[in-house]
């Protein structure tokens, strides 16, 4: 009895929010393993091999051997499985395979010294992208909801739709022609390195951030919309009514606060498309980021940087979404103070 | 009670509300006059669907959304509210004219503190500083009685019980000191023994600070205590008005004396010695949490047993426990002398087919695709191998038992009036041919007429067929209608079991007195003299 009584004071310790957002980041841990043997068996099913990538049909048997060997790819699956995961949680990614060519000329560079400036330069799209989509979106769908049904609601709901709809490659070609080409203000390439200065990186990126925040805006846009209009038959909503508050009041004060949760779901989706989904925008405006980075890799049969890049964007995901998690639980009450 | 009221506050005059369904306006409320002076409270009563909530909201000059005043003119201390714009109507909305919800659990927001809900009102009329509303509030608690006033404001919705979020409610309603509250059926979420406590509370506060108030409900017991007069309503027209006493001694018309009389049915009890049904020394539990305690019922054959208690006590737990959906932790269920199994899923067909179950909600008890006919007919074929025209035959047959004609085979759950379902329900449990039939507050969300045809209803399957009722209920009229024997559980554990003569006859244990002294009776002085009783 006593036993139990101390367990039990010794669960009360942790606040109920702290040890649900604790379970959710254990959970996490394990998605992002799972998700790695999932890549790793994933790309040993690819076709063909790096070997005979780089070494082309010619090759004979043992220079193909040796050159396995060399990489390692002679090892049975599990094995290459543990070492790789070994390595990456000392921090290690492992050695590109490219540059590394039958010339005997090892050229190869540390995935990491390869992802890193290419990850830096999605991560800036992506901020500059949501800083203005985000509380675009939010603004938009607020004021949707709370003129609902107006000739300006309408019209929201139209452009963003058809922004939606149309394929991303099209609004950014659009952009282009628009606003690089007819009228030109942006330039229609975003070729940036690391000696770009601010100013004119941003600059550089306008067309690709703007083309960006047209295609996700309007999913948030209509989220943030149905999340509060969902609320508005709520009896509290007429209740907040009949106690006289406003229209504003009713929509910012009684129903955007139990809203968050669903918000911040779709919020997070879109941030993490922003990371691991915009590789054909790259491509249209030559932007080096990690996207056109992995689709080389898969193409050259570079495991290493495909395994990093997958893994990369798997944890962006689990993470978006658990802060969308934590969100949904620190707006909830119920949770945060239980009776 | 009988304060002078010379002075109009509120005039309405030949109001007409129409509402849209089904692609088109209908008419709600059909030309009502209703005239409030200062400090009056008028009962508004009537059956569902009679525009009680509709009238009252018109009394704000709101009108819910897919609704709309047509005519008509609210004169609300001299301003026509009737011709304003809402942006016009605010000021008064929360100020001058307050609103108390049917359920305090859905009408505070989750996101709010108590007591920051209780002031907005009051704050933003600019009728008191947030300090000084904050002060007020929680002397408005004070008077409320609510435990532990100086800090329960500070607690969100979900962290107080039912009967206290009513409460505060009514604060957050007087907080500005309106000249008018309308209380929209503030406690049919309640049970009878916290019911007490909020109107009691409620009537002191209206009276304390003179407002007046439009008291909506369909139980006259309670109106009775609420209200100086009381107007019946009737598919949105008035049936009658006049001063409380004279409603309740001599009411005019034939429809209000029906609403009258239908506490009036009473079945005379029978002893029964032949036991169909047995928990013995059940315990069940959730989870971790307990509900049952040595929980022992005996059900006589060809009886009703009506288990009574407030919402919690484990009434449908024990339920849960005989159908085999919770099998207990301790104890055992017999049926006829035999032990059942006690998971659902070790008991045979046969076994399955003498117990069944009929629900409070027949909305949601019903598959919304499937017809009355199969329905009815799917116990049919489970338990009984009919198909075809046997089935079809047999399902007209169920059909005329429970007084409705096989035109009603092809019809849908949504086709069907709230009674009509109830019926419906009945039929699916009768197919099987059952021994015991478990009612879990089968007549708790019908009118009182409804109520009434359902309860006949059950009482003469039971004279034709013998069938044995588990009657699960919290109120004490229908249990009075129905049962032989009652059973009074509290808090998990049975009180007592007896025939109802016993049971309704002093000496009670403690809580069957609280729980029969809280039942509302027609008597406008019974709250009064109740309160002076239990002081």
């Amino acid at each position: 009895m006593v036993a139990r009584q101390g367990l039990r004071r010794k669960r009360n310790i942790l606040h109920p929010v702290l040890a649900t957002i604790l379970k959710r980041l254990g959970l996490g841990v394990a998605t992002l393993f799972v998700v790695s043997a999932i890549i790793f068996s994933s790309i040993s099913l690819l076709p063909g091999d790096f070997g005979e990538a780089v070494l082309g049909q010619a090759a004979t048997e043992e220079t193909v051997a040796a050159f396995r060997r060399e990489l390692g790819l002679d090892k049975p699956a599990p094995v290459r499985y543990l070492d790789w995961v070994a390595s990456v949680l000392k921090g290690d990614f492992g050695t590109s395979f490219s540059g590394r060519a039958a010339s005997g000329v090892d050229r190869s560079r540390s995935v990491a010294e390869l992802i890193g400036p290419r990850l830096k330069n999605t991560l800036f799209l992506a901020g500059v992208t949501a800083v203005i989509a985000v509380p675009l979106a939010l603004f938009l769908g607020l004021t949707a909801a709370l003129y609902r049904n107006s000739f300006y609601d309408r019209s929201v709901n139209a452009m963003t739709l058809t922004t939606i709809s149309m394929p991303e490659f099209f609004v950014a070609y659009i952009l282009i022609l628009l606003l690089a080409s007819l009228w030109p203000v942006f330039p229609s390439l975003a070729n940036v390195d690391a000696s770009t200065e601010l100013a004119e990186r941003l600059r550089r990126i306008a067309l690709p951030a703007l083309t960006l925040t047209l295609v996700i805006v309007a999913h948030m846009m209509r989220m943030t919309r149905a999340a509060i209009i969902n609320l508005l038959a709520s009896p509290y909503i007429e209740m907040a009514r009949l106690k006289g508050a406003t229209r504003s009041e009713v929509i910012l004060k009684h129903a955007l606060p139990n809203a968050w949760a669903p918000i911040a779901t779709v919020i997070a989706f879109n941030l993490a498309y922003l990371v691991v989904g915009v590789v054909v925008v790259e491509v249209v405006f030559v932007y080096p980021g990690i996207g056109q980075l992995m689709v080389d890799s898969v193409t050259a049969r570079d495991t290493p940087v495909v395994q990093a890049c997958a893994l990369i964007f798997a944890g962006t995901y689990i993470v978006l979404n658990l802060i969308a998690d934590i969100i949904g639980i620190v707006t909830n009450p119920r949770l945060l103070h239980p009776r | 009670m009988s304060i002078e009221h010379n002075d109009v506050l509120l005039e309405m005059r030949n109001i007409h509300i129409e509402g849209f369904s089904d692609e088109q306006w209908h008419p709600i409320i059909k030309g009502v006059d209703l005239t409030l002076k200062r400090g009056q409270v008028l009962g508004l009563i009537g059956e569902s669907g009679a525009g009680k909530s509709t009238l009252g909201l018109a009394a704000m000059g709101f009108a819910r959304p897919g609704c709309r005043i047509t005519q008509g003119s609210i004169h609300f201390a001299g301003v026509n509210l009737a011709t304003l714009s809402e942006a016009e109507k605010r000021p008064y909305w929360g100020n001058r004219i307050a609103y108390v919800a049917q359920s305090a659990a859905a009408a505070f927001n989750p996101a709010h503190r108590l007591i920051d809900q209780t002031c907005e009102s009051a704050i933003r009329a600019n009728i008191q500083s947030a300090t000084e509303s904050r002060q007020d509030a929680v002397a408005l608690y004070e008077s409320l009685q609510l435990p532990d006033a100086g800090n329960i404001g500070e607690r969100y919705p979900h962290q107080v019980s039912g009967g206290q979020l009513q409460r505060v409610m009514t604060a957050m309603a007087m907080s500005p000191r309106p000249d008018l509250i309308i209380f929209d059926e503030p406690t049919t979420a309640l049970d009878v023994t916290t019911q007490v406590e909020v109107l009691s509370a409620m009537r002191k506060i209206v009276e304390h600070y003179g407002a007046a108030a439009i008291y909506i409900t369909h139980d006259l017991a309670v109106v009775a205590q609420m209200a100086d007069d009381i107007k019946v309503l009737r598919y949105g027209e008035e049936v009658e008005e006049a001063e409380t006493r004279t409603m309740l001694e001599s009411p005019k018309e034939e429809y209000t004396r029906s609403l009258w009389s239908v506490r009036a049915l009473e079945k005379s009890e029978e002893k029964g010695e032949d036991i169909v049904l047995s928990m013995q020394g059940i315990d069940a539990a959730y989870g971790s949490a307990k509900v049952l305690h040595n929980v022992s019922i005996n059900l006589p054959r060809g009886k009703t047993v009506a288990v009574v208690g407030e919402s919690g006590s484990g009434k449908s737990t024990a339920a849960r426990v005989i159908t085999g959906l919770l099998p207990p932790s301790a104890g055992s269920v017999q049926f006829n002398g035999t032990a059942l199994p006690a998971a659902l899923r070790e008991r045979t067909p046969e076994q399955l087919q003498r117990i069944q179950m009929i629900y409070q909600m027949a909305d949601t008890a019903m598959n919304p695709r499937q017809t009355v006919g199969e329905i009815i007919g799917r116990p049919l074929e489970f338990y009984l191998n009919l198909s075809g025209q046997q089935r079809e035959k047999r399902v007209i047959e169920l059909l005329e038992m429970i007084e409705l004609d096989e035109s009603f085979i092809d019809r849908l759950p949504s086709e069907l009036s709230g009674g009509q379902k109830q019926r419906v329900c009945i039929a699916r449990a009768l197919a099987a041919e059952p021994d015991i039939i478990i009612c879990d507050e089968v007549t708790s969300a019908l009118d009182q007429i409804v109520q009434e045809g359902i309860l006949q209803l059950l009482l003469r399957l039971q004279n034709e067929f013998g069938i044995s009722y588990l009657f699960i209920t919290h109120d004490i009229a229908t249990v009075k209608a129905i049962s032989d024997e009652i059973v009074v559980m509290f808090q998990g554990e049975v009180v007592e079991q007896g025939l109802k003569s016993e049971i309704l006859t002093p000496p009670h244990p403690e809580y069957t007195e609280l729980l029969l002294s809280s039942v509302p009776e027609m008597d406008p002085d019974w709250l009064t003299t109740l309160l002076k009783e239990r002081v």
